[in-house]
């Protein structure tokens, strides 16, 4: 395999650093583009653009505008920063808990939001729209997640700290917990509330409108921002906790910091899309393949591809089996189980035990 | 005798509620070289934890430069001293070279000091061929080099730091004879530009002939502080390591030579 060999002999690691973030800036918008162009009615970048120009306030409203302004271009930007978010985050995660199979489910955020959402769905019927368009689902996934990792946090830490092997198991603990309740909930539920409880965890962007986009901005925007910040201290961290200690890093407050920037964007995705699998753990492992695990460079990098795996597997959930729709959350599973499990398998090849 | 860098008085440690270090009473002067040695199980790794502030002190006292430990943040200590596990658990495909950088965290003194320092310590640990090498794909010595070169990189230029310490957890046991030979002189050649060196070492000989100073410990205690001539005896040995051996002097130094 090509990017294994490139990868044992990285003479020029910087420079393909370089490479393959040029490569991820230019790719962004592509996929943007794509996104926008394709589905029921295929439209060219004349028209895209006219649409744009619409938005901005000026030129005419037709139907193509109407197609981008009001569908496709605020399903595109919400895919994009919810891929972006859940890949940095899982990223985070992985250095973390220094093991490049971690998923920011692992803490728990990913089971308490459904369980959070089931639970507005069978008590209040999840009717009820609240501010902004964050639904009472999307509130309750939201609190849900927090609770939970907050709940995981609490049981991993003792008096001579947190212990991520701890925080491990607890979340294995508290995400079969929240699965137990939740199949409690879906026993005593009606069909149709079981439908839109499977359809909700499936994960869809089909929910995209507005006052969600600006949600995700501010909350995604703010993760996004923050993680970087985090980014000499995860390398330090990868050596072992003891030995980042050693380097002057404030490990506990690092790893506090990390998980509640961890809960919040995996949280606010969760609610505003549901749960999308394997972006989180993929993402991250193709970018360090490529680059390496350099926190400074992978945590964008990981943003930047997370985003347009979003973009490319919604495009594809919209279009390959049109007029109906799959769950985006479904088709990257689809993408993502097979090529994980080639990597579990070719993991010594690249230097990963 | 210059002030002492570390100092350790009456000093105590009892993590997890069992004394694992009694009674330690210890001067460092800068440029000094001190080996820690005893039977396994002794609590030389403890001892090291507790110079090195991954245990706290019990009872007793222990200042490094003139100031008590506690007054020491951890990014100043950080900045003066250097830590070397026994064993590492990194498991990223680093590079080498990103390995060794990860030395200068502590520091903010430009890429270009950074890449100087580099070049430095990967002279002094024979790792400069490697240096575009993964680390996860190194031999088990090759690990051990590179994390010493890291370790050097910390605490390399005197400049960083109002004093340095630099502490070695069994820094030879994976490495072959010409390589800890050339460890234990960059080690020496640290020492000579005023950096306080501690190392746990199993080897009496390499002790013998590297270190200024030896401490023996047994069961937590001290046994014998001192140089390797004065407390290298063959009843030292029998009575800590309840072995019989042969104490000569060094045919082309005026070092003991330990046989078995």
């Amino acid at each position: 395999m090509s990017t294994i060999s490139a990868g044992s002999q990285p003479a020029s690691r910087s420079a393909r650093t370089r490479r393959v973030l040029l490569a991820l800036y230019l790719l962004l918008p592509a996929c943007l583009l794509l996104a926008l162009s394709s589905g029921a009615v295929i439209l060219n970048a004349g028209d895209i653009l006219a649409g744009l120009a619409a938005i901005l306030g000026d030129g005419e409203a037709n139907q193509a505008t109407v197609i981008i302004g009001q569908i496709r271009l605020p399903r595109a930007l919400l895919g994009a920063l919810v891929g972006a978010v859940l890949a940095s985050t899982g990223a985070a995660t992985q250095g973390l808990f220094r093991n490049p199979l971690a998923d920011p489910s692992l803490i728990g955020v990913t089971a308490g939001a459904s369980l959070g959402a089931s639970l507005a769905i069978v008590t209040a019927g999840g009717a009820i729209s609240g501010y902004l368009g964050f639904s009472l689902v999307s509130l309750g996934a939201f609190l849900g997640g927090l609770l939970t990792v907050a709940m995981v946090y609490r049981l991993a830490q003792s008096g001579s700290g947190t212990s991520v092997a701890t925080m491990l198991l607890a979340g294995i603990a508290v995400t079969a917990l929240a699965g137990s309740i939740g199949s409690l909930l879906e026993y005593h539920a009606s069909n149709d509330m079981l439908r839109r409880i499977s359809l909700w965890r499936m994960g869809g962007l089909d929910g995209a409108n507005y006052p969600r986009l600006l949600i995700a901005a501010i909350v995604g925007g703010a993760v996004l921002l923050a993680l970087p910040r985090y980014a000499a201290a995860l390398n330090a961290m990868l050596l072992g906790e003891s030995e980042a200690r050693h380097l002057g890093i404030d490990v506990d407050r690092i790893k506090w910091g990390l998980i509640i920037w961890v809960a919040i964007g995996v949280g606010a995705s969760v609610a505003l899309a549901g749960t999308i699998a394997f972006v989180g753990l993929v993402v991250p492992h193709i970018v360090r393949l490529l680059i390496g695990p350099d926190h400074r460079s992978l945590i964008p990098a990981c943003a930047l591809a997370g985003a347009c795996l979003l973009l490319l597997a919604d495009t594809l959930a919209r279009t390959v089996m049109a007029p109906s729709e799959l769950p985006v959350g479904v088709v990257t599973a689809l993408i993502g189980v097979p090529f994980f499990i080639s990597l579990l398998r070719r993991r010594y090849q690249y230097g990963m035990q | 005798m210059m002030s002492a860098l570390l100092s350790l008085h009456a000093a105590c440690a009892a993590p997890w509620g069992n004394a694992l270090l009694e009674d330690i009473n210890l001067q460092l002067a800068p440029g000094q070289v001190l080996g820690i040695l005893g039977p396994n199980g002794a609590g030389k790794t403890s001892l090291l934890n507790l110079l090195c502030g991954a245990t706290a002190l019990t009872a007793g006292e222990m200042l490094l430069g003139n100031r008590p430990i506690a007054d020491w943040s951890v990014r100043q200590r950080a900045c003066a001293q250097a830590v070397l596990p026994q064993q590492s658990s990194l498991n990223f495909p680093y590079t080498v070279e990103e390995v060794v950088l990860l030395g200068r965290t502590p520091h903010a003194t430009g890429s270009s000091v950074d890449r100087e320092v580099l070049a430095a310590t990967l002279e002094a640990t024979d790792t400069c061929a490697l240096r575009h090498r993964l680390y996860t794909q190194l031999s088990g010595g090759e690990r051990q080099r590179v994390q010493l070169a890291r370790v050097f990189a910390q605490v390399w230029r005197a400049q960083d730091a109002p004093l340095r310490l630099l502490l070695l957890d069994e820094p030879t046991t994976a490495l072959d004879l010409s390589h800890q030979q050339l460890i234990m002189e960059s080690a020496r050649r640290l020492a000579s530009q005023g950096s306080a060196v501690v190392m746990v070492l199993h080897d009496f000989n390499l002790a013998a002939r590297y270190t200024d100073l030896c401490l023996v410990l047994d069961q937590g205690r001290q046994q014998a502080l001192g140089s390797p001539k004065d407390i290298f005896t063959q009843d030292m040995f029998r009575e800590v390591f309840k072995v019989d051996v042969t104490v000569n002097t060094h045919p082309a130094a005026d070092i003991p030579l330990v046989i078995q």
